[in-house]
């Protein structure tokens, strides 16, 4: 663990209280994050991708819990103090989410939503906030910022509108923007404009953190990549190391299913035969295990620990040959 | 050459808008614009555009679920009719279709099986006693469901477990054709190509034909063997895949391809917004009779006369329809 991430996360675990008894959404996660770096997530739906930084910032459901440690810049979120966690959520961290019309209010126009960010906070007076508010707006490129201060949400586009919620995440100048799947409701021409914004906010030193399942996303803007599986991070490596060579059989055959525009067509796609876990299930050994097509009798019994080299980890008992991990 | 399901020409559906103040004319939005569609028996053909561009309208027109105000629909030869209930009960039968929401598209009252059943015998009737489970169980076991989850509800289901229940009662009454609206959008990658791979086993099995609605182009490339290009209500390019993937001409289809993100971080850098410009609210002008071409406010390569006129489908060689005034100057793309 190096001592200059923004963001480490340790040992994270989040469970929910279920009439059903726990279920563990989040197992043990240990992540970090460093300035000007853009951390991706993936993983399927119920993975635990997005309960993971919900719980970091004290965002749960209710009989949601979170154990574990999250230091941001040094301070420790999760403590018994909520000090830290108040001065950082909405300011120093901000975060976005997938629908934009959900994170707008209906009745108050872009420019309140954006101004009322830093008034209600009193980091800005009115006049600043205004310029601020402009000036985020050119930031994530809305066409004639002037006139959208104006306007009302679904006056915007879709994408238009996912911008405006860009702009309200960078009013505070946060060090962390965490955005969960920010442009799955796109189309892929507004997708791509979106992205650009947030590669832009990366290259001026904004640590980013993009969950995401979409694998053509990641290879777009990623510099790190965490694969996670039924709350556990399986596999974490360099982006282009991950793609080129995959350690965890998981990771390779999501990559393998990922339709392509740029390879010969096969009669079948790969697929990953079988259905994720529910997360409530508890099962010895390693979660993956019978969908695994190398699953070995040491797979079903013991969990198989994250292991690291260099900058890549694994957890798995058989990793893909290839790569520093095979046996 | 197969038999010809699905002939549509000249396909126009409008919804009205609001009046321009109290005793101004009314508005209309133009979502389907004069689209010529044909789907043989056991063809996948995909329709592809970004959100608003009509796509859904289409379908739902060819399934009878709006009604146009202009243009013919042909089923199997005979024209359709909207008021003769007999004939369309028949269509539906063989014309069936999945949503993209698979929890929301079943009853969460009723177990996969009633699911299934109540299809079965809404569009062929009564069945024999025991005949009615036989069916059921078998239209399970062909989307690669077991039988034994026709006594769960949705909810003790999967996304892509409730994906293929809706696909099992869709194919229940043994369909023609399956229309696909944005069927694969909401699954996981993985259980994406499941159903993908399940769609064209079908197709494969009976015959069954596709029309499958995607903005995911990528997954278009895969199952459909043509591809119709859809920009504001009108189609802008259709060819076969070969044509539309190895060669895109409408300045359209390039740009929507170009954004199509590269799974793999060593060709990332080729994403991006080629040959797009940015316009303000992009579905206006489809509320508006403009003169000229509608992707104009985008097109990077516009000149004078696509203002004033509104380019036709032109035949480029080999089926590949285009409808723009310069195709044959700009630069093959890719």
């Amino acid at each position: 663990m190096t001592s200059d991430a923004l963001l480490a996360v340790r040992d994270l675990s989040v469970e929910f209280a279920t009439p059903r008894g726990v279920v563990r959404a989040v197992r043990e996660v240990t992540l970090e994050v460093r300035r000007g770096e853009c951390l991706a997530i993936v993983g399927e739906s119920g993975s635990g991708k997005s309960q993971l930084f919900l719980g970091s910032f004290g965002l749960l459901a209710a009989r949601g819990s979170a154990r574990g440690s999250v230091r941001f810049d040094g301070q420790q979120l999760l403590g018994a103090d909520p000090g830290p966690l108040r001065s950082v959520r909405g300011t120093r961290v901000a975060m976005v989410f997938q629908d934009p019309m959900n994170s707008l209010t209906p009745h108050l126009t872009i420019g309140r939503q954006l101004t009322e960010v830093v008034l209600d906070r009193d980091l800005l007076g009115p006049q600043e906030a205004r310029a601020r508010s402009l000036e985020a707006l050119r930031a994530v490129r809305m066409p004639d910022p002037a006139a959208r201060l104006r306007q009302y949400p679904h006056e915007l586009s879709g994408g238009q509108r996912q911008r405006a919620v860009l702009a309200m995440a960078l009013m505070t100048e946060p060090d962390l923007i965490v955005a969960d799947e920010p442009t799955t409701a796109l189309d892929v021409t507004v997708q791509a404009q979106v992205l650009d914004v947030l590669r832009e906010a990366r290259d001026r030193g904004l640590a980013l953190v993009l969950i995401t399942h979409d694998l053509g996303v990641v290879a777009g803007i990623a510099d790190r990549v965490a694969v996670m599986y039924s709350g556990r991070i399986v596999e974490s490596a360099p982006v282009r190391e991950l793609f080129a060579a995959p350690a965890h059989p998981y990771t390779a055959a999501l990559l393998r299913s990922v339709p392509r525009l740029d390879t010969p067509l096969a009669d079948r796609l790969a697929s990953i035969e079988g259905q994720p876990p529910h997360p409530g299930e508890e099962r010895p050994g390693c979660a993956f295990a019978p969908r695994c097509p190398s699953a070995m009798e040491a797979c079903r019994s013991s969990l198989p620990r994250l292991r690291s080299a260099g900058d890549r980890s694994v957890a798995c008992h058989l990793p893909c040959s290839g790569t520093a991990f095979a046996p | 050459m197969s038999e010809q399901l699905l002939k549509v020409r000249g396909l126009t559906v409008r919804f009205p808008m609001r009046r321009e103040g109290l005793i101004g004319p009314r508005r209309w939005l133009t979502a389907v614009d004069a689209v010529d569609l044909e789907v043989a028996a056991g063809q996948s053909v995909g329709i592809v555009g970004e959100s608003g561009c009509g796509k859904s309208t289409l379908a739902r027109a060819i399934l009878a679920l709006v009604v146009p105000q202009g243009g013919t629909i042909e089923w199997r030869g005979q024209s359709m009719r909207l008021d003769d209930a007999a004939a369309l009960k028949q269509m539906r039968r063989e014309l069936q279709v999945v949503f993209q929401d698979p929890v929301g598209s079943l009853d969460p009252r009723m177990t996969i099986g009633e699911s299934v059943a109540e299809a079965l015998l809404a569009l062929q009737g009564p069945q024999a006693p025991g005949a009615a489970a036989t069916r059921v169980a078998a239209s399970l076991r062909e989307v690669g469901l077991d039988p034994a989850l026709a006594t769960r509800y949705p909810h003790e289901l999967s996304g892509g477990q409730c994906q293929r229940a809706a696909i099992a009662r869709a194919i229940v009454a043994r369909p023609r054709l399956l229309v696909c609206d944005e069927a694969v959008s909401a699954l996981d990658v993985s259980v994406q190509a499941q159903i993908v791979n399940l769609l064209d086993e079908l197709r494969q099995r009976h015959g069954l034909a596709l029309l499958f609605i995607s903005h995911n182009l990528a997954v278009v490339r895969h199952l459909c063997d043509e591809v119709v290009v859809l920009y504001l209500g009108r189609v802008v390019e259709r060819a076969s895949r070969e044509q539309i993937f190895a060669a895109p001409r409408h300045p359209y289809t390039r740009a929507l391809l170009a954004a199509v993100p590269h799974p793999d971080p060593a060709q990332a850098a080729r994403t991006g917004l080629v040959a797009m410009r940015e316009v303000d609210a992009v579905p206006q002008s489809a509320t508006a009779a403009v003169p000229g071409c509608a992707y104009l406010p985008r097109c990077p390569f516009a000149e004078s006369n696509c203002r004033t006129q509104a380019p036709r489908l032109e035949d480029a060689g080999g089926g590949q329809l285009i409808a723009c005034h310069r195709w044959r100057e700009l630069p093959v793309a890719r």
